[in-house]
């Protein structure tokens, strides 16, 4: 075990003389910029963010779990239709923006411009139905444990839908900087996407938890 | 770093939460202890200071979780072209490991402090059981970070001292790979033992059974790395510096702290002494003889590189010494009284508990005075301490290549490794040739 370092050192020792040569050269200029990681580091928070959203989904279950009766007693049914209808919008967005990211693959700036303004349609379509699924429950955030959960899991996750659309609103002001989205360098772009699928995903697992597995 | 911006936001994140955590004081403090179990927690008198305490702590979550990014994104795709991980310095592995738990355990922290503040404020009834709420739900939630939270704060002091041991043995480090291996193990591990926590809270049996196997089993390879560390130092040239001092240090009280916690992942021990002074030993031998010394040890070791100037040996030693008397002094005879049943966050004992606590005293007063000849002595070197160069401890990892203190770039041309961070020893090796440029 102990002989590692000195087994990988042999290892770069031997390193062949062009390639030292080659880091020699690219490391020439002191100013040197490293690669762009911010998608790295993005997919990191997402990481952390899943894991607030797992530990939310298994309180949500252990509730359940030691609940004599669920849903409680004299709990009014959950309407279904509407959340549904939601959750394909939710969806079929996912696939909308997705498109965006070929557009800009191919330098077509309108083009993407107009997928992310139709997802950013679809989400506050998404959160307007959220808000009148609310006022229309017979239940409050203080309606014990079902009303608590309920409440909870979809404002979290209705606002990281709100943070989703602003998101991608700020893409596309930014869109309108010449050259600031190019077919290589579109990190916004890329960000946005990835934000609004786990956006969508989270909302899959949360459609299914409260409203179809009784 | 590979976000500079998102570390600075990061740091700027805690001063304020300092702020709302110290002004509990001032609004019917928080009373509940570090772990704000609920129903302690939901005291109506407290609420606003336990509102306070929530969103500090929330706060500081975020900010450690911005700063893990940073780490992990750093480590994985930022190393010299000529570093793979295999020749990655212990302490970076260490905190590629810490920061992994931080990214997956904080945020379960974060959603349970959430349903508190909630239950808090908003009149939902999550952990009230009045309202058919749950609160050992919090406690599973709590220690499911704050399990892992005990290996955040241990793995980079474990890191801290494989760096240390092998400069002043002069020897390569014992089981590089082992060592590194168990910290990433220690990491994995660490989130399946959490309930060791809640013996006692109703916990049914066979989740008993499972959470003591399991802490046992993560002792293993914890007893990976003592047992390098012994062989690090085995039949080294041992210079017995401050810095090396604090190392060993950390070895020795570190293992009487393990000890005592496989004691208590042991369940018919741990329904006998939960909650007395013997947890309060186990956890200041772990963190006080462990993350403490392992940070002296750091101060010591790496204040040349840091200020360009050396700590006074003397005085250095003097602080090792009444350090390392006070705190057996202070912490030793705590095993004691909590075998006898003296319970922990009680102030007031029975008198039978009294010559014992004269002793925790006494060593807790010398342990306060120990501390004065460490301060002295950084003010006093920072300004006037002799000027140090740039790898005065004959170091081989990355940093001494640079000057003391390092300038703002570090290294002007990205260095090419010819040596292995741990290559000690070696016959015919000038230290000072580390890298080529
Ligand atoms: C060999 C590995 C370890 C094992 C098996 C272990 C086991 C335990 C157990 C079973 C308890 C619960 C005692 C009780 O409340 O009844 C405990 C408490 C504690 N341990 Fe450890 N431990 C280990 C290492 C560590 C390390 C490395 C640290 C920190 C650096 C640590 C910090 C703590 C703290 C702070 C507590 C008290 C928590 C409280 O306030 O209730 N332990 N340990
Ligand atoms: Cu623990």
């Amino acid at each position: 075990m102990q002989t590692s370092p000195n087994e990988s050192e042999r290892l770069i020792l031997a390193a062949p003389a062009t390639e030292m040569a080659h880091e020699h050269e690219a490391t020439a200029h002191a100013h040197e910029e490293h690669p762009d990681l911010r998608l790295f580091g993005f997919t990191l928070f997402l990481v952390s963010e899943a894991m607030l959203f797992v530990g939310l989904f298994v309180a949500y279950l252990a509730f359940r779990a030691v609940a004599t009766e669920w849903p409680p007693a004299g709990t009014p049914e959950l309407e279904v239709i509407l959340p549904a209808i939601n959750t394909v919008i939710l969806v079929a967005s996912s696939f909308v923006l997705h498109q965006s990211e070929a557009a800009v693959k191919k330098g077509d700036i309108p083009g993407m411009r107009a997928w992310f303004i139709a997802t950013i349609a679809m989400g506050a379509v998404f959160l307007a139905g959220q808000v009148y699924e609310y006022t229309q429950l017979e239940f409050t955030l203080q309606t014990g444990l079902f009303g608590g959960t309920f409440f909870v899991l979809t404002g979290f996750h209705g606002l990281h839908v709100l943070v989703g659309v602003l998101l991608m609103s700020g893409v596309v002001v930014r869109s309108f900087k010449k050259e600031h989205y190019t077919p290589q360098k579109h990190f916004g772009v890329e960000a946005a996407n990835l934000y609004w699928h786990f956006v969508d995903g989270v909302w899959i697992v949360l459609f299914l938890l409260l409203y179809i597995v009784k | 770093m590979a976000f500079p911006r998102i570390n600075a936001v990061a740091f700027w994140m805690i001063p304020p939460a300092a702020v709302l955590l110290m002004s509990s004081f001032f609004f019917g403090p928080a009373q509940a202890g570090w772990t704000s179990y609920p129903p302690l927690s939901m005291d109506p008198a407290t609420l606003i200071g336990q509102s306070l305490w929530l969103s500090s702590v929330i706060l500081l979550g975020t900010s450690s979780i911005l700063g893990a990014i940073n780490f992990v994104t750093t480590i994985w795709e930022m190393r010299v072209p000529s570093m793979g991980i295999w020749q990655m310095p212990l302490f970076v592995w260490a905190m590629f490991a810490t920061s992994i738990i931080i990214l997956v355990a904080t945020p379960v922290l974060t959603g349970a402090l959430l349903l508190l503040s909630f239950d808090l404020l908003m009149g939902t009834v999550f952990f009230n059981p009045t309202g058919g709420g749950d609160p050992v739900l919090y406690q599973h939630m709590f220690w499911f970070y704050s399990h892992p939270a005990v290996y955040i704060m241990i793995l980079p002091g474990m890191g801290l001292v494989s760096e240390i041991l092998p400069v002043y043995a002069r020897k390569p480090i014992f089981g590089y790979r082992a060592i590194a291996i168990s910290s990433m193990s220690i990491a994995v591990l660490g989130f399946i033992v959490w309930a060791h926590h809640m013996f006692t809270s109703g916990t049914p049996e066979w989740m008993r059974m499972f959470f003591m196997i399991t802490s046992m089993i993560i002792a293993v390879p914890t007893g990976i790395k003592v047992f390098s560390w012994v062989a690090t130092v085995w039949g080294g040239k041992l210079r017995l510096t401050p810095a090396m001092l604090f190392a060993m240090g950390f070895v020795s009280m570190f293992v009487v702290g393990g000890l005592s916690g496989v004691m208590l992942a042991s369940v018919p021990i741990d329904i006998h002494v939960t909650d007395t002074y013997f947890v309060v030993a186990h956890l200041h031998y772990v963190l006080f003889g462990g993350s403490v010394f392992a940070v002296y040890a750091g101060v010591y070791h790496w204040f040349p590189k840091m200020t360009g100037r050396f700590l006074n040996e003397w005085w250095g030693k003097v602080h090792f010494y009444s350090t390392f008397i006070g705190f057996n002094l202070c912490f030793l005879p705590m095993h004691k009284l909590g075998l006898l049943g003296m319970p922990r966050r009680v102030a007031a004992y029975d008198a039978s508990f009294l010559d014992l606590n004269v002793l925790v005293s006494t060593g807790g007063f010398l342990l306060g005075v120990s501390t004065l000849p460490f301060l002295g002595n950084v003010i006093y070197s920072w300004l006037k301490g002799p000027r140090a160069t740039g790898n005065p401890w004959e170091g081989l990892t990355l940093e001494w290549t640079t000057p003391s203190p390092p300038p703002v770039e570090n290294f002007e041309r990205l260095p090419v490794l010819t040596v292995g961070p741990y290559d000690y020893g070696h016959a015919g090796r000038d230290p000072s040739e580390i890298v080529r440029h």
